[in-house]
């Protein structure tokens, strides 16, 4: 399916990287050599005077060069902020643009590879963008003290003006600019104190997108037009893994302004000059699909033969065994009555407001994408197969995207091959525009897996877990990993291992098995917490009502005997803040969870009604630690945001597969939340002088279980199953 | 076949087909981009443009039918329309791609009811799916922008002292 790497088409390229083009072609990875560097080969590594992550224009504005995709996040408000607090540049002066795809310079430090992912785009940039501000400022310093004859160390600098009170003297960065772009950068610039920190951590740090994305001026994929640029449309298969047996675009070509129908190992592509004839063509189509290795099986099946093994019914086998991801103790010496639990979550579509598209380019020995391209280096790599290039010289223009929670980064890039296939049948560098209806978007799989937990404890005399056996089933998001599958795929346990409760349990005894199926499956904002959370916070709350305790005492002692110091403090936070135990008089019944993901902590308290057995949410209180806070209304819109990602998955998401076919298709039978159903979210954050951690996930997998234990508290029934309202 | 449609107060003339819907002859004919594609059904709202000032699902309307209709779409706001504004002093935005719908519904809201009610806006935003989640902030900004005290202070947060 791959174009095979041929010497001759790789175009003045030297052998070394002609031999590294051809072993990722191949799908391995050189041992020995950084990702990162061996994926830029051919890639530009030329950047201004202050180096690649800031530049400073002659008007004195200042360009922050973020190597993270901006798709809500609110990143890009928190990496301007991080240089400019370093920097001491005047804030309103500040922008933000997206840096190109070389993985060698803007390499998540995190994965080796540009890409961003995990919420990690603050923190693996701190660092790095509090040097780069800093050795900009010593760079203006310098400069200064070089035309003033005055001491370095006398000279101050706010709002991008520096200024020596001795002398009177002050210059602008733009009067500066010429003598400070000649200084030659710190190797180990001073960073500031952070107690002396003017922006960061303060209401000024706003986000620098929202009139460009409040006056339709900002430039999604779908915008892009280019001249001469055609749109594409495919037609996929009904079940995963069928391919095209045959197909007849007679009438595909009737429809005015399709240009041409080509075959392609996804499907069957149209192209036309517009999106409403790629679409009327691709409709008219007529495609027979050879479902030979299709995946058949229905989700109820699939939930059927998760429950078999995890209750042992089916037996592990050689290939398909169960693998420890918690042990402690011998669960077989546990005793006493048990508690018993079991719980099912659904497929998920991560159901983007912008459905998956691209835009591609290509020619001999060129290749060039336009598109919100999450893990770039990946986006290259699959590209250079498909074209034959260097990974390196396959050029991204990142462009923002309408949300992600991960589904734009897949280890195939399966939308961006799908466009540079179509691409380079096209060829003569021609634009093509490959567009995805939200039928397309909700049937192409990468769903949250499917998973099954159960859990069964025991008590001591106390009322706390003295044994906690687990068991996970679900399929593996890990497998395909072009870094190599792990032994564990800690996607599928996170949260479940570390949680501060199996750590107060002096027995412990957690399990994964993986089966495979054939639906791909993704992360899905906060990944594994998305289901771990919920297991663990539920279970907790109905443990603690069989100990006769209060659900926030009850965790307060498991914390404490956990040592789960930050735990405790965000528990503490929101009961402070929601008044905990007290139960308003309108009818609200309150459900607390915590749950740590990608660094942070979070703790919601949530007020729940129940209108006709459907959940309803009132306010919830929030209160998080992710270190340093550097944009506090960000991490506030980010716990909303998270809060109603999680809460729309709880209440109503689910994706059913009938004999292998998606039955959902669009907003219409994928339910997602609504103004009217969003909760009011208040955000407390904990004071922090740690280094910051993430904040665009950890906000989404704790509302499920506060609701469900809302509910517990309320009719004294588990949830057993999410979504709580079924279809 | 050539047909006239008046968008943002200027005539303009175009080619598509008269079945075509009037977001693709938005976007890809008059380059007006800001309007956009999210589902295709009337059941998401991103394509909210208004015409004769009702706020209406451009994906699943033809033009045949506009030749003497009124359509603005977000491009006809300006950037500094006060409920862009209010969009703007409230961070509203996420990822973003959802916000032209919602502004041009808010729009019509405060077109035709000045000082909406908790309901009201229930009523007129219900429509507008946003999967980033930026509804609480969506309330808040129409309710700035139609001078109603926002239901919680636009920044609740505290700075973490560090």
């Amino acid at each position: 399916m791959n174009a095979p790497v041929k010497p001759s088409d790789v175009a003045g390229a030297t052998r070394r990287e002609v031999v590294v083009a051809a072993t990722l072609a191949s799908g391995a990875l050189l041992v020995g050599c950084s990702p990162g560097d061996l994926l830029s080969v051919g890639a530009k590594s030329e950047f201004g005077a202050f180096g690649p992550f800031l530049r400073i224009d002659p008007d004195g504005v200042v360009t922050v060069v973020s190597k993270h995709i901006e798709f809500g996040q609110g990143n890009h408000a928190g990496l301007a902020a991080i240089v400019a607090e370093e920097l001491d540049a005047d804030w309103s002066k500040v922008r933000v643009e997206q840096a190109p795809a070389i993985a060698k310079v803007y390499a998540n430090t995190g994965m080796g590879v540009q890409g961003t992912g995990g919420s990690s785009a603050i923190s693996n940039s701190w660092d790095q963008l509090r040097k780069a501000g800093a050795s900009a400022k010593a760079m203006f310093v310098e400069a200064a003290a070089n035309k003033w004859n005055a001491p370095a160390g006398e000279l101050t600098v706010k709002d991008s003006v520096v200024s020596h009170a001795g002398s009177s003297k002050s210059a602008t960065f733009a009067e500066l600019l010429p003598d400070a772009a000649k200084v030659t950068p710190p190797t180990t610039p001073t960073l500031k104190d952070p107690k002396t920190f003017t922006l960061i951590g303060t209401d000024r740090v706003r986000r620098k997108d929202s009139q460009a994305k409040s006056d339709g001026t900002a430039r999604f994929t779908q915008d892009v037009q280019l001249p001469n640029m055609l749109v594409a449309m495919v037609a996929h298969p009904p079940r995963f893994g069928a391919k095209v047996a045959s197909f007849d675009a007679a009438e595909a070509k009737k429809v005015p302004g399709v240009v041409e129908v080509y075959e392609i190992p996804s499907g069957v592509a149209v192209v036309a000059e517009t999106t409403w004839a790629a679409k009327q063509g691709r409709d008219a189509l007529s495609v027979k699909w050879n479902e030979d290795a299709a995946e058949k099986r229905s989700s109820d099946a699939i939930l059927a033969s998760y429950k078999d093994l995890a209750s042992g019914k089916t037996p592990a086998t050689d290939k398909l065994k169960w693998q420890a991801f918690e042990a402690k103790g011998d669960i077989a010496k546990a005793t006493g009555e048990a508690f018993e639990a079991t719980y099912d979550f659904p497929y998920l579509a991560h159901a983007t407001m912008e459905p998956m598209n691209c835009v591609a380019q290509v020619s001999m020995g060129k290749a060039k994408l336009t598109f919100g391209s999450q893990i770039p280096t990946l986006d290259q790599l699959n590209t250079a197969k498909v074209v034959a290039m260097l990974p390196g010289a396959v050029e991204i223009e990142t462009l923002f995207a309408g949300g992600s929670f991960g589904r734009r980064a897949t280890f195939q890039s399966d939308y961006v091959v799908e466009c540079v296939e179509i691409a380079k049948k096209v060829g003569k560098d021609r634009p093509v525009k490959l567009v995805w209806t939200r039928e397309d978007d909700m049937a192409a799989g990468y769903f949250r897996p499917l998973v099954h937990h159960t859990v069964k404890v025991t008590l001591d005399k106390d009322g706390y877990p003295a044994s906690w056996r687990h068991r996970i089933v679900t399929q593996s998001i890990m497998k395909g990993s072009p870094m190599g599958v792990p032994e564990l795929d800690e996607t599928a346990v996170e949260g479940a291992k570390g949680s501060p409760y199996l750590k107060a349990t002096p027995i412990v005894d957690g399990q994964l098995i993986q089966p495979d199926i054939g639906v791909p499956v993704l992360w899905w904002r906060s990944v594994g917490a998305t289901h771990t959370a919920f297991a663990m916070e539920h279970t907790i709350d109905q443990l603690a009502k069989k100990a006769g305790k209060d659900p926030v005492e009850y965790r307060r002692a498991l914390y404490t005997k956990a040592g789960a110091n930050r735990h405790l403090a965000v528990l503490n936070l929101a009961a402070e803040k929601a008044g905990w135990p007290n139960t308003s008089a309108d009818g609200w019944t309150r459900g607390v969870a915590v749950h740590e993901s990608f660094g942070s902590v979070v703790a919601q308290i949530a007020e729940v009604k129940l209108v006709d057995g459907v959940p309803k949410l009132g306010k919830v209180v929030t209160a998080i630690d992710c270190g340093t806070a550097i944009s506090p209304d960000q991490i506030a819109a980010q716990m909303e945001g998270g809060t109603c990602y999680g809460l729309s998955g709880a209440l109503f998401g689910q994706v059913t597969l009938k004999d292998g076919t998606v039955e959902q298709t669009n907003f219409d039978t994928y339910r997602v939340l609504r103004n009217t159903e969003a909760p009011t979210v208040e955000t407390h954050i904990v004071p922090s002088g740690n280094a910051p951690s993430g904040v665009g996930e950890p906000g989404t997998p704790v509302i499920a279980p506060a609701v469900a234990n809302a509910i517990f508290a309320m009719t004294g029934t588990p949830t057993s199953s999410l979504p709580f309202v079924k279809a | 076949m050539a047909m006239t449609l008046d968008v943002n107060g200027k005539p303009l003339s175009v080619k598509a087909a008269p079945d075509t819907p009037l977001l693709w002859v938005l976007r890809d004919e008059l380059k007006l981009t800001g309007t956009k594609y999210g589902c295709g059904v009337a059941q998401c709202g991103a394509c909210t443009v208004l015409i004769d000032g009702q706020p209406t699902r451009s994906c699943v309307t033809p033009i045949e039918g506009l030749a003497a209709a009124k359509i603005s779409t977000i491009e006809s706001l300006g950037g500094a329309h006060p409920v862009q504004a209010a969009w703007v002093k409230h961070d509203v935005p996420q990822c973003g791609y959802c916000q032209s719908g919602q502004i041009m519904s808010a729009v019509a809201l405060l077109t035709q009811t000045p000082k909406p009610s908790d309901a009201d806006i229930d009523g007129a935003m219900d429509g507008n799916i946003c999967r980033c989640g930026t509804y609480q902030r969506v309330r808040a900004a129409i309710k700035d922008a139609a001078g109603l005290a926002p239901p919680v202070p636009v920044l609740p947060v505290a700075p973490a002292k560090v």
